[in-house]
C-alpha cells in the first residue's frame, strides 16, 4: 500500500504502475490517474484512492545542462537529492529547496514548494523556465511562462492535476561551495522573533525559526524559540569535513514515541542547544535538510501516522494570529516536535493554487489522537480563517472543503485546466 | 580502497537501456569516460545518451556515443562491434546485458518460444562473445562481463527455458575465462538475484531479497574493476545458490520452486 509521508490516509489504489520512459502514451490502467513521486507530501495530494497511481521516480534522466548558464532540463522524476549531487560540485544549486531533498522535480512543481529563502527567491515555480505536460488526449504540451501563461499558472502548484509532468527546465543558481555561513540566536517571545526577523530577512537569503510550543517564555506566553539565518559560503572552510549521516529509524515502534513527556523534553532540550550568534561554516545538508539526517523519521509516530498543520497568515494578521495559534495549541496540551515559523516575501506566487503568499507561515506536526486532535484543528482553522489565511494542500489530510475554497479562490478557474482523466484524493475531497 | 585492476574508462554496453546496464552506465559516466551504448529502442537510447552526456560533462557529444541494433540478430553484431571499436579507439571492457524474461508457460506451449528464449538470452550472447574474443586476445588486456542469472545455476520448473540459456552462457564464460586468462583478459560472470527492474514488474517485489538496479550496478562495476570470476549480486545469492545446488536431485524434483 502506498502512503504519503505522514501515513494518513491509508487507502487502497486500483492500480499502481511504474513509469519507465517519457514520451509514451499514458498507461492502460483504471482512470482517473495521478503521478506519484517520492511521496513526501503529508496527506492525499499524492494519493488517488480507488483509482491509479503512476510512480515517476524511474523518470529520472537528465535531458540537457548548460554549464555556462546553469539551465538544466531533466525528467520530472529526478530527485533534488540527485540534482544536488550533480549540480553542487559544478557550482550550481537548486534555486529553491524544501525541507527535504527527497522530493522529485515534478513534485516540487506540482506543489510549488518554497524554502527558507522565499523572501528573496520566491517559490520553486519562479525558477521554472519550461515544462512538458502529457495530457490524456495524447497531446504533449510544451509550456513556458511566456508562451502559455495560463497553462503554466495552472500546472505550477497544480497538484499534478493538469496532466503528467514529463520534463522540467530549471534555472539553477550559482554557488561557490557546498557550505553555508549560518548564525542562530534564541528568542524569548514572538515579539523578539519579529524583531530578529526584520533584521535577518534584510541581510540573509535563508531564514527560519523553530518555536518551542510547549514551554512558555519569561513573559508566561508560548513563543520562545531559535532563529537561524544563512547564506551560501563563498569558500569551504579550511578543514572542510562533512560526512553524510546514515542514521535511520529501522522499524515502526509498537506505540508512538511521541507523547506529552517526550515532546516537552525534546522541546526543552532543543531550545537549550548551543547557538552561534557569529556566522560560522555549516555544510548545506544539515542546515537546509536537518530531518534528512534520520531516514524514516516519520516512523517515530508509529503505524497510525501523524498530521501536519501548515498555514499562512496575511501580514496584517500575522503577529496576532501566530500568537493566537500558539496559545491555542499550548492550551490544548498537544504539542509539536517541530514548530517552524517563517515569513514569506511580498510577492505573488506563479501558480493559481500556489500556497506561498505575503505573510507568515507556521508549520506543526501532531500525533493522531482522534477527537482531541480534530477539536484542536477546528479551533486552529477558525483562527486561520478569521485572519484570511490558508492551509497548505501538500501538508493536509483533513481540511474542510470550505477552508480550501476560501484559501484558494482561483480554484474554480483552475478546475478548467484539470485533465479529465486525472484526479487525486485531495481534489475529490475539497471539491466534492 | 578497492584493488583496481582493470581501468573502466572505455566501455561498450550491449543492451544499454536495460535497467541494470543503464545504472552501470550512470556509474561509469565520469568526465574521463568514453562509453559506447548499444540498444534496440532508438528513443530509449537517445534518452540514455542525453542523460549520460550531462553526467559525464560531454557537452559536444564526442565521448558518449551509441547505436541502435537488435543484438538477437547475429548477423548485425559484427558491424556494431566494429562501430564500437572505432568510436572508442581502444576497448577497456564490455558488458553484455540484453535479454528477456520469457514466459515459462508460453515456452511449454510452443517449441518456437522455447528456442527463441534460448536464442535471445543464450545463443546470441555467445555469438557476440565468440566474435569479440579474438580482439581481446590480441590486445592482451581488458575485461569481458556478461549478465547471467542465478536461474542458470539449477533448472527449476518455474523458469527453466530462461535458466537453460543463462546456464549455457555461464558455461561458455567459464571456458572463455580459462582461455583468455593466458592472455591477460578477465571474464566476469554476473549472477544477479531478484532485481526491481521493468523485466520483473509482474512479480510481488516486496521482501529483503529484492535488490535495486543501482546496487547491482555498483557490484558489477566493482567486479569488472577487480577482474572477479563470478559475482553473485547481492552476495547473499552465493550462499542461497550453494544450498540450492547441494540439494539432491531426487529431492529437488519434488519441490515447487
Amino acid at each position: 500500500m502506498t502512503v504519503s509521508w505522514n501515513r494518513i490516509p491509508q487507502v487502497e489504489h486500483a492500480a499502481e504502475t511504474t513509469l519507465e520512459r517519457r514520451g509514451r502514451a499514458l498507461p492502460e490502467v483504471p482512470r482517473p490517474l495521478l503521478a506519484h513521486g517520492l511521496g513526501r507530501s503529508y496527506g492525499d495530494v499524492c494519493l488517488n484512492p480507488g483509482a491509479s497511481l503512476l510512480h515517476t521516480p524511474g523518470l529520472d534522466r537528465f535531458v540537457a545542462f548548460d554549464p555556462a548558464t546553469g539551465i538544466l532540463r531533466a525528467e520530472a522524476g529526478l530527485s533534488l537529492d540527485a540534482l544536488l549531487r550533480f549540480a553542487v560540485p559544478r557550482g550550481w544549486f537548486p534555486p529553491v529547496v524544501p525541507g527535504t531533498r527527497f522530493v522529485t522535480l515534478g513534485g516540487a512543481v506540482a506543489n510549488d514548494v518554497h524554502g527558507k529563502n522565499h523572501h528573496q527567491a520566491g517559490s520553486f515555480g519562479d525558477h521554472v523556465l519550461a515544462l512538458t505536460l502529457r495530457r490524456s488526449d495524447g497531446q504533449l504540451l510544451e509550456i513556458t511562462p511566456q508562451g502559455h501563461p495560463e497553462w503554466f499558472a495552472a500546472t505550477v502548484g497544480g497538484l499534478g492535476l493538469t496532466g503528467l509532468i514529463e520534463t522540467v527546465t530549471l534555472q539553477l543558481a550559482p554557488v561557490r561551495s557546498a557550505w553555508m555561513r549560518a548564525w542562530s540566536e534564541r528568542f524569548d517571545s514572538l515579539d523578539e522573533f519579529w524583531e530578529l526577523n526584520a533584521r535577518g530577512e534584510r541581510e540573509w537569503p535563508y531564514t527560519v525559526a523553530w518555536i518551542d510550543c510547549l514551554n512558555p517564555g519569561r513573559d508566561g506566553r508560548v513563543g520562545r524559540g531559535i532563529y537561524s539565518a544563512a547564506r551560501h559560503a563563498t569558500t569551504a572552510p579550511r578543514k572542510a569535513a562533512w560526512r553524510e549521516p546514515r542514521r535511520s529509524i529501522p522499524l515502526d515502534p509498537p506505540v508512538s514515541l511521541v507523547n506529552r513527556f517526550t515532546l516537552r523534553a525534546f522541546n526543552h532540550l532543543y531550545y537549550r542547544q548551543p547557538v552561534h550568534a557569529t556566522p560560522r561554516a555549516v555544510h548545506h545538508q544539515p542546515w537546509l535538510f536537518p530531518l534528512d539526517a534520520i531516514r524514516h523519521w516519520n516512523r517515530i509516530y508509529g503505524h497510525q501516522g501523524f498530521y501536519q498543520y501548515q498555514c499562512v497568515l496575511p501580514p496584517h494578521a500575522a503577529q496576532d494570529g501566530v500568537q493566537a495559534l500558539l496559545d491555542t495549541i499550548a492550551a490544548s496540551g498537544q504539542g509539536s516536535f517541530l514548530a517552524v515559523l517563517k515569513t514569506f516575501g511580498a510577492r505573488a506566487a506563479p501558480g493559481m493554487l500556489s500556497f506561498p503568499r505575503p505573510g507568515a507561515t507556521l508549520a506543526l506536526d501532531f500525533p493522531k489522537k482522534g477527537q482531541a486532535t480534530e477539536r484542536l484543528f477546528a479551533r486552529l482553522d477558525a483562527i486561520v480563517q478569521e485572519a484570511g489565511g490558508a492551509l497548505y494542500p501538500a501538508k493536509d489530510a483533513r481540511m474542510p472543503a470550505t477552508m480550501f475554497r476560501t484559501g484558494f479562490p482561483c480554484w474554480e478557474a483552475f478546475a478548467d485546466y484539470v485533465d479529465p482523466e486525472f484526479s487525486s484524493g485531495f481534489w475529490r475531497r475539497v471539491t466534492a | 580502497m578497492t584493488p583496481s585492476k582493470n581501468p573502466m574508462q572505455r566501455i561498450v554496453l550491449f543492451g544499454a537501456t536495460s535497467a541494470i546496464a543503464s545504472a552501470v552506465a550512470r556509474e561509469l559516466a565520469t568526465p574521463e569516460a568514453r562509453l559506447f551504448c548499444v540498444a534496440r529502442d532508438g528513443d530509449a537510447l537517445e534518452a540514455l545518451l542525453a542523460d549520460l552526456r550531462v553526467r559525464a560533462d560531454d557537452t559536444d557529444s564526442t565521448r558518449i556515443q551509441g547505436t541502435t541494433a537488435d543484438l538477437a540478430d547475429i548477423d548485425a553484431q559484427a558491424a556494431v562491434w566494429q562501430q564500437a571499436q572505432q568510436a572508442l579507439g581502444q576497448v577497456d571492457g564490455v558488458l553484455l546485458a540484453w535479454g528477456t524474461l520469457p514466459d515459462q508457460a508460453a515456452c511449454e506451449a510452443s517449441v518456437e518460444a522455447t528456442l527463441d528464449a534460448i536464442h535471445v538470452n543464450g545463443t546470441s550472447a555467445i555469438a557476440l562473445l565468440a566474435r569479440i574474443a579474438p580482439d581481446f586476445e590480441r590486445q592482451g588486456r581488458g575485461v569481458i562481463a556478461a549478465i547471467g542469472s542465478v536461474a542458470g545455476d539449477r533448472g527449476r520448473q518455474s523458469n527453466y527455458a530462461y535458466g537453460t540459456a543463462k546456464g549455457m552462457l555461464a558455461t561458455y564464460l567459464q571456458g572463455l575465462r580459462n582461455r583468455l586468462f593466458f592472455h591477460g583478459v578477465d571474464v566476469v560472470t554476473i549472477k544477479p538475484g531478484f532485481v526491481r527492474t521493468p523485466m520483473t514488474a509482474g512479480f510481488n517485489r516486496a521482501g529483503a531479497l529484492w535488490a535495486e538496479p543501482e546496487a547491482v550496478a555498483s557490484g558489477i562495476v566493482k567486479a569488472m574493476r577487480r577482474g572477479r570470476e563470478v559475482a553473485y549480486l547481492p552476495w547473499i545469492w552465493r550462499v542461497i545458490m550453494t544450498v540450492i545446488r547441494l540439494l539432491p536431485e531426487y529431492l529437488f524434483k519434488r519441490l515447487k520452486l
